[in-house]
């Protein structure tokens, strides 16, 4: 079974803000209609953003890091917005395992946002209906677009590529591999959602080099030195490689 | 939680509304039973129709909390799956069932059925009216199983949610039938008032062991597990909107702890101990003092919902130090 996913990599992303004011570009100028912007360019501007991204700082003064935390819809494995939802408005494509509200059906009753743990649905205040990222879906299958660009939109803004887009099923994956190389974890798993996107952890960024590292000088296989030579007396598989 | 006031009403109202028709209706069989006396004038059709009235508030109110309340429908279509929607299909079928009751009592057309044992003869309302109360007893249930399952919002996640939507719920229409009796005076004011006495001290514990409850329980998320950070210092700078944004004007209530302290205390005092302070010093002919204990205890319960909801937190608000 497919599950398309986002995998987010907080080592990479520098909180720039691209992947928002795509998502909301993208999505607002779509076939669902508009999403509230009020007040854009005045002291509070609030809306309905499918993506934000949110900065902590981490550490004690001066030993502290900044760290940029894009924030949507996680697509659930299991979901608890599908369940709860009483008209059958919210739902998990099996197909593709993406999370969708029908904005024709919903009625506003905001019973799937209590469910979900993570705060990731918003009411539009104007259509009054719930919303939340649909991860492009209107891109992801658009025979129209040139095939690199089949992505969610946030992915082919993020100057960065913090964003990794993928079938997280598919162990062959680019998003796949980057969980499994690189420590991917999910949030609050304490709850049991399985969140199908991921978050790559923040990693070191300066190594230590030890003399040793440059200098092989305890190593007696040093590839300076000559290899040691097989036994001349039996005939072994040392004497066909040469070390 | 940010309480909703249109869904403080629903429920509210329609317990009461559910509890009133249970007292006249068990009221009904007792006398059947011969355990009460009949009453010359029996009240159980206008107490029938008044129970309808509040369950009609009731949904009336809840309508203000839809964005769209025109596909209102829509949501009986999940009823496998969620507790919401159950609530929309057994809501207008009590609502149904108690106006069948209602009608059946109050016109002339009420055909007996058939004879239960050797004298007990069950009309067509009596049994109108066991279906009514079947439907409210899975109301009360659908209800509260709303809140009650919602997994991450611990306080609400108990069956003591479900204990107490049944037992403030019953307190409350019992209260009102105390009151309607003796207004009414048909007699049955001395089973009502015992009934609502109990029911109202049985709510008051549960109530209570659910507060004690909420007050030991600890999240098991932090902003750690929220953003998969480890170090113990976390400090937000930025939370991804500038005015705000559904996320900080849904679940964050932004009531300082006094204020919440001085509902607690005035919903436990309200819907709880005035009312049986004053149906205990209430009688038959006291209907004033009746009414009031009915009038406080709805206020105290009130103040209850809203406090129902400011008591649960919402693991989002992790997502929100700054302002939570
Ligand atoms: S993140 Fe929230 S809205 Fe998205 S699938 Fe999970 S529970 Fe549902
Ligand atoms: S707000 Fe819409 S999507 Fe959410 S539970 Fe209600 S009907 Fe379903």
């Amino acid at each position: 079974m497919t599950q398309l996913a986002l995998v987010i990599d907080l080592n990479t992303c520098v909180g720039c803000h691209a992947c928002v004011t795509s998502c909301k570009e993208w999505n607002t100028s779509g076939e669902a209609g508009p999403m509230v912007d009020r007040n854009p360019y005045a002291a509070e501007p609030t809306g309905t953003f499918f993506n934000r991204v949110q900065s902590f700082e981490v550490g004690n003064f001066p030993h502290t890091q900044t760290v940029h935390f894009p924030k949507s819809c996680l697509h659930c494995e299991d979901p608890p917005c599908v369940p709860v939802c009483p008209t059958g408005a919210s739902y998990k494509r099996p197909e593709d395992g993406i999370v969708l509200v029908d904005y024709d059906k919903c009625i506003g009753c905001e019973y799937c946002s209590w469910a979900c743990p993570y705060g990731a649905r918003e009411i539009d205040e104007q259509q009054k209906v719930m919303k939340k990222c649909t991860l492009c879906v209107d891109r992801l299958y658009d025979q129209s677009l040139p095939e690199q660009e089949r992505k969610p939109v946030c992915v082919l803004s993020c100057p960065t590529s913090a964003r990794i887009y993928g079938d997280i099923h598919d162990p062959e994956s680019e998003a796949s591999k980057a969980i499994n190389d690189a420590g991917g974890y999910q949030l609050m798993p304490e709850w049991g959602t399985e969140p199908a996107n991921h978050y790559l952890p923040r990693r070191k960024v300066d190594i230590a080099i030890h003399e040793e590292d440059l200098q092989r000088v305890d190593n007696p296989l040093r590839k300076e030195d000559r290899g040691p030579r097989a036994p001349t007396t039996r005939t072994t598989l040392d004497d066909s490689t040469s070390w | 939680m940010k309480p909703a006031l249109s869904v403080i009403l629903l429920t509210t109202l329609i317990g009461a509304g559910q509890g009133l028709f249970l007292a006249y209706y068990s009221a009904e069989w007792f006398v059947m039973l011969s355990i009460l006396a009949r009453a010359q004038t029996d009240y159980s059709g206008f107490a029938a129709g008044l129970s309808f009235l509040l369950l009609a508030a009731g949904l009336l109110a809840s309508f203000f909390h839809l964005g769209h309340p025109e596909r209102a429908w829509r949501a009986a279509a999940m009823w496998r799956s969620s507790w919401l929607s159950r609530e929309v299909i057994t809501l207008p079928l009590t609502m149904l069932l108690m106006l069948g009751y209602a009608l059946l009592k109050l016109g002339s057309y009420d055909p007996l059925v058939f004879v239960l044992g050797e004298s007990i003869p069950i009309a067509a309302s009596t049994l109108v009216g066991f279906c009514a109360v079947l439907a409210l007893c899975a109301l009360y249930v659908c209800t509260a199983m709303i809140y009650a399952c919602l997994k991450f919002l611990r306080q609400w996640h108990s069956p003591l949610t479900v204990l107490n939507f049944i037992l403030m719920g019953g307190a409350s229409g019992f209260t009102l039938a105390t009151a309607l009796s003796a207004y009414t005076r048909d007699g049955r004011f001395a089973y009502f008032v015992g009934m609502a006495i109990f029911l109202t001290l049985a709510a008051l514990i549960s109530r209570f062991a659910s507060l004690l409850r909420n007050r030991k329980l600890r999240s098991p998320s932090s902003l750690q597990s929220a953003i998969g950070v480890h170090h113990p210092t976390i400090r937000q700078l930025a939370q991804g909107a500038m005015g705000g944004s559904f996320n900080t004007r849904a679940f964050i209530h932004g009531y300082g702890a006094s204020v919440v302290r001085l509902a607690r205390r005035s919903f436990l005092l309200l819907a709880f101990i005035a009312p049986v302070a004053l149906l205990q010093a209430g009688s038959e002919t006291s209907a004033f003092l009746c009414v009031s204990a009915f009038v406080l205890q709805y206020l105290g319960l009130l103040v209850e919902r809203w406090y129902f909801f400011i008591e649960a937190e919402h693991p989002q608000n992790i997502y929100y130090q700054m302002i939570s």
